[in-house]
């Protein structure tokens, strides 16, 4: 009697709720009772830039010459209040990042970096080192809930002020960095024992509400003399309405920061699930200066998951004035690099993956207050690194705004786009190619 | 003596005429009248100069404050020397809330009561407070003194770090990581170098405080601490 073959067995099957990374953190969550604190923005797909797509010019529009007719780039911000606005080359700016989070060299790279290329840079809770200010052409000093090195001398020495609400990150969330990112330096400018815990209040310890950010608006013009903008800088949840009362309140430029936006150290629940996408936050933005007549008189700076002069092209377009740009500005120095790929193994991670920067080991010497780790870079040939980046940004920027016929990259507009997805088309307020529909809005 | 009327000189003129002042300055005492409840009167000053505002003052009086010596006759509004690097600021009458927040020097004197959140986020100053202060004082408050004659509201230097903590008076409860601690003759001598600041040396005994610190047991993030959280 032949033997019957083995019956065929049910292929193993993943689950889709329950993936090897839901486990796998399931299984840290239960060993640990903790939950996972990291660095960076969200990881996970989200509705981007990348779903947009520019109309260049043809018959019923016409480019101008790429190498030949002139496309602005440089940018204003501050013109409301402040007798002396900020002027840059290009509109792409550099984001806060505290020293403490980063390194010394690091700080002075961001400062060199941004000099070269015309713009500014930010620095981040924990005050400002004098390197940074030396090398930094134009710096915008945070104003953060910590106050962490705040001091009036600094206030004056900054070429603006921001103050800062919350970012893309976390927004609602306050801060943490380790102990062992605490050094001496460190603690001394944060007026902490060195090598505890350090937490960042989530809320300003002397104002709430936009009827007192207008009044504390208000000091800082007194105390500076109406000399300097003033930025207010929002983590992207409800756009309309903060950026509505932060030009209410007095704000001379308001900095919206999508959840792509990254931190030094937060909860990943917190990073990949509060917030909206940078996508999402910038057209209600644009509205609320345009409900107010403000548009272009208080400039927008966007921020969370900035990586190409086409992403800078795309939310100019979509309103903004301006970007910032932090994860991407560490990659440019460094950050991730392959070339430590052994030490990345080492730390149980990958180059590209490396967000474990509050523990203070980066192999790249970038987020460390390690000596010999941030003896590896060198702040001269890091600011170079990013200069050249910059300097891409902006020329591929002013290549996709002379591909659509604009002089200048302010001169972008929504209607020079469309989108790739629904869920684009909806968020930006823009056509789903190839159709005359904008989701919400019905037929153009 | 130069002196502003607020009623008729803007509060810009006032401010600006300050930060102009060189540090070789004649012009050390300014008198200055009917603040009328204005925001940020005499704020980043900085010059060893004496000015009294006579009236109410709205949030922020002589935030960041340097060197300078303010009196309020009157009532001040919230974050009265807020962020102050150094100076005296004294306040004749009651402090609304935040008085003294994320202070770094200097002492900010409070003959009065002082509201909620007095010296949140301290760094370094010195507070006293003839009167009693709010809840949540000294959230957060990580260097200095704060040295109450009355009582303390809830929640009393919650999350605290190494600022140090003297009340006379009840306190209605502690906040996360805050103890009482032993008042040894060192910190006796502290309460009355305060004292003796404010001028009151001899007229209050050092004795009669109690002394509030941190546990120290939140300072390193640990899993079981976190209902203190």
């Amino acid at each position: 009697m032949a033997e019957h073959p083995p019956a065929p067995r049910t292929a193993p099957r993943l689950s889709a709720t329950f993936t090897p990374d839901v486990m796998a953190e399931i299984r840290r969550a239960a060993a640990t009772g903790i939950y996972d604190i990291r660095g960076a923005g969200a990881k996970r797909a989200l509705p981007h830039l990348d779903d947009l797509l520019f109309l260049g010019a043809s018959i019923s529009r016409y480019p101008l010459e790429g190498y030949r007719e002139r496309c602005g780039t440089e940018v204003v911000l501050g013109a409301r209040f402040a007798s002396k606005p900020i002027r840059l080359k290009t509109p792409v700016t550099i984001a806060g990042m505290s020293f403490g989070s980063l390194s010394a060299n690091a700080k002075e790279a961001l400062g060199r970096g941004a000099t070269l290329a015309g713009t500014s840079t930010t620095t981040g809770d924990g005050g400002m080192t004098p390197e940074e200010r030396r090398h930094s052409r134009t710096l915008v000093y945070q104003y953060l809930p910590s106050r962490y090195g705040m001091n009036p001398d600094d206030l004056r020495r900054a070429d603006a002020i921001e103050v800062v609400v919350g970012q893309g990150a976390k927004p609602g969330g306050g801060g943490m960095l380790l102990g062992q990112k605490i050094t001496e330096r460190v603690a001394g400018m944060r007026c902490l024992p060195p090598g505890i815990d350090q937490r960042s209040a989530c809320r300003h310890p002397d104002w709430t509400g936009p009827d007192d950010l207008a009044i504390k608006i208000e000091e800082l013009r007194e105390i500076t003399d109406w000399e300097k903008p003033i930025y207010v800088k929002v983590g992207a949840s409800r756009p309309y309405y903060d950026t509505a009362l932060a030009a209410k309140s007095g704000a001379d430029v308001v900095v919206l920061d999508g959840m792509q936006g990254g931190t030094a150290a937060t909860q990943d629940v917190f990073i990949e699930h509060v917030g909206i996408p940078t996508l999402a936050a910038i057209r209600p933005a644009v509205q609320a200066l345009q409900d107010l007549g403000l548009h272009r008189k208080v400039q927008l700076v966007v921020s969370g998951g900035i990586r190409s002069g086409a992403d800078v092209a795309k939310v100019l377009a979509l309103g903004a004035d301006a970007v910032a740009i932090g994860t991407a500005a560490l990659i440019a120095l460094g950050d991730n690099d392959p070339r430590w790929q052994a030490e990345y193994e080492a730390l149980g991670t990958t180059a590209g993956a490396y967000d474990d920067w509050h523990e203070g080991r980066d192999p790249a010497g970038i987020t460390t207050q390690d000596p010999v780790l941030s003896a590896r870079l060198d702040p001269e040939l890091a600011g170079r690194r990013l200069a050249n980046y910059l300097a891409v940004m902006t020329l591929e920027a002013q290549t996709i705004a002379r591909a659509c016929g604009k002089s200048h990259l302010h001169n972008l507009e929504p209607e020079d786009l469309v989108a790739l997805t629904i869920e684009a088309a909806a968020m930006a307020q823009v056509p789903l190619a190839g159709t005359g529909w904008i989701p919400g809005k019905g037929l153009l | 003596m130069p002196s502003f009327d607020l009623r008729t000189a803007p509060l810009r003129e006032l401010n600006r005429a300050l930060h102009a002042l060189r540090p070789d300055t004649n012009e050390t005492r300014w008198l200055i009248g009917n603040p009328d409840g204005r925001h940020a009167v005499a704020v980043g000053l900085d010059a060893a100069v004496s000015v009294e505002i006579d009236g109410h003052v709205g949030y922020y009086c002589a935030g960041m404050n340097k060197r300078a010596s303010v009196v309020v006759n009157g009532n001040a509004g919230v974050g009265v020397a807020e962020n102050m690097i150094s100076g005296f600021v004294h306040v004749r009458g009651d402090a609304s809330q935040a008085a003294g927040a994320t202070a770094h020097g200097g002492m900010l004197l409070i003959d009065g009561n002082a509201g909620a959140r007095c010296g949140i986020s301290m760094k370094g100053v010195d507070i006293l407070v003839k009167g009693s202060i709010g809840h949540m004082s000294a959230f957060m408050a990580q260097a200095g003194t704060l040295t109450v004659l009355g009582d303390a509201g809830e929640a009393l230097g919650d999350s605290l770090y190494e600022a140090r903590l003297y009340v006379r008076g009840a306190v209605a409860s502690l906040g996360a990581d805050c103890v009482e601690k032993a008042m040894r003759d060192e910190h006796r001598a502290q309460v009355f170098a305060k004292l003796e600041a404010a001028g009151l040396a001899g007229e209050v005994d050092p004795g009669e405080f109690r002394r509030y610190g941190s546990a120290r047991s939140l300072y390193h993030f640990h899993v079981d601490n976190a209902g203190a959280y």
